[in-house]
């Protein structure tokens, strides 16, 4: 700013509505509503509208933090993905829970180096769980919605489908078995994810209502905890795991949602699923 | 890194960040969600803080990107969500039942993204200009313009030509 004697502009009247103009300014400024008195009211309404705003959302911040929220609590997170990661040779495996036909691929998957621990050690963080999950949430609402082809490979060649998306995905998967939730494996499809390729297995009940699972390569994705959003009548859990980011997804409220999410993150951990 | 020099510089700031993704996106779970995403990565990040460096803005920078990536993710979907200027709401659901936009935090959730952004970085969370110009990643003039843009259009909801159906919080 050359000279502090310009006439008075929006910048001014903005500065003076947050009380941070100049003393040299503001005496600019009242001359000027002194002339046209609406600039003083326009300023009046505005502060009262930004104090009221103020006010509205003064109370968030008054709020204990969540233990989630905690920097010890997420240091600590950080620490333990970092134990399991360079810990077990079994936490590189995407294993789902036992599932038929889980054997000869999980066998496959063994090769030691190809661990995804190393792209987790090598690439920054990208993939975070609230967008697994919406991707996840966005493609289970395309998709259970199809009548003609809900899946592109039906469960009928269950391994042909699963040796296809393991393949896709560059590493084995296992569909998990929630038969003990009343849910059947009708098929799966492959979609891009971020930068890569997302598997979406499709699970179905007697009376049609359709389940998703969904699971992409999460380079450098920290272990998380669940994730939860809610699209209209659609929930999603979404998590983490060793550079792996899983989605359940179906129609139910979450509570119903919950245990099945458990089973399959339980799945995931490598111990077998309780019998229900 | 040091996890007390983290929880120290960090938590002070937590109350304020749960307040501007609270703004932003409504819901409050979805807000805290933003907030663990925002703190994870700056603590993924904190070895590339330089000393002096002040953390606010760069907590904020790190949250707001956050929220845009989402929104932009959301969009190459399909589902509509603008963030456009031009974006004028024409007539709000409180309108329509005839009760005016009764306060001002549902006002600025009428507003396009950016102007509703540079309002609570500076009318709300007290950050510099040169501070909010930073975290939006656009030159202090755009800022001072969504400024005012914004805070005259927020007016005019408030207002909505029913002002006598207005509560005044104060």
């Amino acid at each position: 700013m050359s000279t502090d004697d310009r006439p008075i502009g929006e910048d001014d009247l903005v500065a003076a509505v947050d009380g941070r103009l100049s003393a040299e300014r503001a005496r600019l400024l009242d001359a000027r509503i002194a002339e046209d008195p609406a600039l003083g009211e326009r300023i009046a309404a505005e502060r009262r509208d930004r104090e009221a705003l103020r006010d509205r959302l003064a109370p968030i911040a008054e709020e204990p933090i969540p233990s989630r929220l905690r920097i010890a609590h997420l240091v600590e997170e950080r620490r333990r993905a970092q134990r399991t990661r360079f810990g077990a040779i079994a936490a590189a495996l995407l294993v789902f829970a036992a599932g038929a036909a889980s054997g000869a691929i999980a066998m496959r998957a063994l090769p030691s180096g190809s661990a995804p621990a190393d792209m987790v050690a090598a690439r920054p963080a990208v993939v975070l769980p609230t967008v697994v999950a919406e991707d996840a949430s966005a493609a289970h609402r395309l998709f259970v919605a199809e009548v003609v082809h809900p899946v592109e490979v039906d469960a009928g060649h269950e391994t042909h489908l699963l040796g296809w998306l393991s393949k896709r995905l560059g590493h084995p998967i296992v569909a998990p078995d929630l038969g003990r939730f009343g849910l059947k494996l009708i098929g799966g499809r492959l979609l891009p994810a971020g930068e890569g390729a997302a598997a979406q297995l499709m699970y179905e009940d007697d009376a049609g209502a359709r389940l998703t699972v969904w699971v992409q390569a999460t380079p450098g994705g920290e272990t998380t905890a669940f994730r939860y959003r809610q699209d209209g009548g659609a929930g999603t859990f979404a998590w983490i795991d060793r550079g792996w980011g899983f989605a359940v997804t179906a129609s139910m409220k979450r509570d119903g949602l919950l245990p099945i999410a458990e089973a399959i993150w339980r799945g995931f951990e490598g111990e077998k699923p309780r019998e229900g | 890194m040091s996890r007390n020099d983290a929880a120290a510089v960090l938590e002070p700031l937590i109350p304020a960040l749960r307040r501007y993704a609270r703004a932003l996106v409504g819901d409050a779970d979805a807000a805290d969600d933003l907030v663990q995403d925002c703190l994870e990565r700056a603590l993924s990040r904190w070895w590339l803080r330089r000393a002096g460096d002040d953390p606010k803005p760069w907590l904020f920078t790190i949250l707001r990107n956050l929220h845009i990536d989402r929104i932009r993710q959301t969009r190459r979907r399909g589902v509509a969500v603008e963030i456009d200027e031009t974006n004028e709401p024409a007539t709000t659901a409180e309108q329509d039942h005839g009760l005016g936009v009764r306060d001002a935090l549902a006002a600025l959730d009428l507003l396009p993204e950016e102007q509703k952004a540079s309002i609570l970085l500076v009318g709300v969370e007290d950050l510099s200009y040169e501070e909010a110009a930073r975290v939006l990643d656009v030159p202090v003039g755009t800022l001072m313009s969504r400024l005012s843009r914004g805070r005259q259009r927020l007016r005019a909801l408030i207002d909505g030509g029913r002002a006598p159906m207005l509560r005044r919080v104060k």
